[in-house]
């Protein structure tokens, strides 16, 4: 097992020094150039500011150097200075933003995990089913429904029509004034529309996945013996199939990372949230490049570590990987 | 020859019997017919402003109402769906004709060609690809062709994948070993023998992928990243939903209504082709 992890490893080493390329070179090929947006929008930066600016950010260098220095600094996880006009380290910007982001992913996770697979499986183990048709059209129809779109909705129903739910932030403004309760029935409050619509889609489509895999292993010979034996239908469709078919579910958890960041882009704009998501758009939008290079890398290693924890989980719950 | 038309019909026939996927058509043909002539659905300019009819909820005269510059939102609505089709498509062709080619070229060549290739594509697929799309649009800047483009550039490593699996197993086949022993040189073999062989699988990922783009540009869009105003995308009309929120319902339901309807049409479609072309996966 522990030769399988490090191997693993190893393999991801090539992998972060190509992102890291991929990321830097992608960055220093667009036009305009990183000073374009800030100093040109500014009447009074001289071209002496922006030669000054361009020998600071070391931008004069040829770009080998510079990708040198940009992943020696990488290593100490030192993403440089950002452009905006607070200057402060983007990585105590994004180290600020990461914990929200966070926390409404893995709630969302957790929110899919919940609903999601009872509702594969019942709909594999009845197949055809009213049930069945009803939940295959709803993940059908949340396949195609924009996640942004259905924020709207959500927030005219509950936010504007009913006044139900706040629409925007992730604390009130009473919020300092609130006993510990007060509180968290706060944060959830602000948090239920955002996690739901952040898992809204992954719902869709763990739900479809686990109830293929069901479908796939209700067909096994095992299962038809286990029938056979005379065993209930209870033991044999939750201690026989459904083990089985959660093992890949597993794999889909690590993969679904870069959704679930990309998506936290969208609803941490439209609710205000002030996560990695809003930081990462509000640098785009100032194109701010050591902020968006450094949310770039962290996104890919998360995404990385996703797929390696994927990996190591499903060796660990499945023995033909790890030997194999 | 008469197998193939055979084969097609029966494709065909196996197509169209499924209710789903002849919906799902039938949607995709009428927003065609929308994108195509606009004009048909309503007789107000797109860009029209109109000061003394801001923000009208529907009426005759205005069916889906207006919005925050008095613009008629059925006309936007209609020639917002050219922009959102013509990206889908340009961007998915974008993206078939790399996977395609990277696809083609490391399952047949294998080796060293095989492990390059393969290992970019891992590394692409590290990135998150929202992010990766956001930040080439902070370079180079907003508009219909980059949004095309960029979504293209960053949707092809699943059909990669693809056909490089179908290249693999395919290449090994008889029909391959019979073409060789007649003669035929390496492009012969993959343009004649494998190339058209993976079509129904790189159909299936086309057709879904178009649906994935037209999600993609509206979500750019209504992030004000993607295709500007006063050009309408169905994603940009939901900005001026967003922004009049508490007043205006009508501006943030049928932009959204009709990229659902497009998007399920296309997945529909796709997933109707997968079937019809692999009738053992039927329900799956």
């Amino acid at each position: 097992m522990l030769r399988y992890v490090l191997r693993r490893l190893l393999l991801t080493i090539p992998l972060l020094v190509g992102i890291s390329l991929v990321s830097f070179l992608m960055m220093h090929m667009a036009p305009g150039g990183p000073i374009g947006a800030g100093t040109d929008m500014n009447p009074k930066a001289t071209a002496e500011s922006r030669a000054r600016l361009q020998a600071y950010y070391g931008l004069d260098q040829p770009l080998h150097i510079q990708y040198g220095r940009w992943l020696g600094r990488l290593a100490t996880l030192d993403f440089g200075d950002s452009f905006s006009p607070d200057g402060r380290p983007v990585a105590e910007k994004i180290k600020e933003r990461i914990p929200i982001t966070l926390t409404i992913n893995v709630l969302s996770m957790g929110l899919i995990f919940l609903v999601a697979i009872p509702v594969g499986i019942y709909s594999a183990v009845r197949r055809g089913s009213v049930f069945d048709r009803i939940s295959t059209v709803a993940v059908f129809t949340g396949f195609a429904i924009p996640t942004f779109w259905l924020a709207l909705l959500l927030m005219i129903l509950f936010g504007v029509k009913l006044g139900w739910l706040p629409i925007s932030g992730i604390s009130s403004m009473d919020y300092d004034n609130l006993g510990t309760l007060g509180r968290i029935a706060d944060r959830g409050k602000h948090l239920l529309l955002p996690v739901l619509l952040a898992g809204f889609t992954g719902l869709a489509g763990m739900s479809r996945y686990m109830r293929s895999n069901m479908l796939e292993v209700i067909r096994q010979d095992y299962i038809a013996t286990a029938r056979a034996k005379g065993l209930p239908e209870g033991t044999v469709v939750f201690r026989h199939a459904m083990r089985n078919a959660l093992l890949p579910v597993i794999t889909i958890l690590g993969l679904s990372v870069p959704d679930l960041l990309g998506g936290s882009v969208i609803f941490e704009t439209i609710f205000s949230i002030p996560g990695m998501g809003q930081l990462f758009y509000q640098g785009v939008m100032s194109r701010d490049y050591p902020l968006i290079m450094g949310i770039l890398t962290i996104g890919a290693v998360l995404t990385l570590l996703g797929n390696l924890l994927a990996d190591v989980g499903y060796a660990l719950a499945d023995p033909r990987i790890r030997q194999g | 020859m008469n197998e193939s038309a055979g084969i097609g019909r029966d494709f065909a026939r196996r197509l169209l019997r499924n209710r789903l996927t002849a919906a799902g058509g039938a949607v995709i043909l009428f927003f065609f017919l929308v994108a195509a002539i606009p004009g048909l659905f309503s007789s107000h300019a797109p860009n029209r402003i109109d000061i003394v009819n801001i923000l009208r909820p529907p009426s005759t005269d205005h069916p889906l109402g207006t919005d925050d510059l008095g613009r008629d939102v059925l006309a936007r609505v209609a020639y917002g769906a050219r922009i959102s089709l013509s990206v889908g498509f340009v961007a998915v062709g974008i993206a078939m004709l790399i996977g395609l080619v990277v696809g083609l070229l490391s399952g047949f060549y294998g080796g060293s060609v095989d492990a390059v290739l393969m290992r970019f594509v891992d590394m692409m697929l590290c990135f998150p690809s929202f992010f990766l799309i956001l930040s080439v649009i902070a370079f180079i800047g907003p508009s219909i062709w980059n949004i095309m483009i960029i979504i293209g550039l960053t949707g092809w490593m699943g059909v990669a994948r693809l056909v490089r699996a179908e290249t693999l197993s395919l290449k090994e086949r008889d029909f391959v070993a019979a073409g060789r022993a007649q003669g035929a040189g390496n492009a012969r073999i993959i343009f004649r023998h494998v190339l058209p062989n993976t079509l129904a699988p790189i159909l299936v990922a086309a057709t879904l992928g178009v649906a994935g783009a037209i999600l993609t540009e509206s979500a750019l869009s209504f992030l004000g990243i993607g295709v500007q105003p006063p050009t309408p995308s169905w994603g940009n009309i939901l900005t001026a939903g967003k922004d009049n929120i508490e007043y205006a319902w009508w501006l943030s339901l049928f932009p959204g209504l009709a990229i659902l309807v497009t998007v399920l049409g296309y997945n529909l479609l796709g997933e109707g082709i997968r079937d019809a072309a692999d009738p053992r996966l039927k329900g799956r």
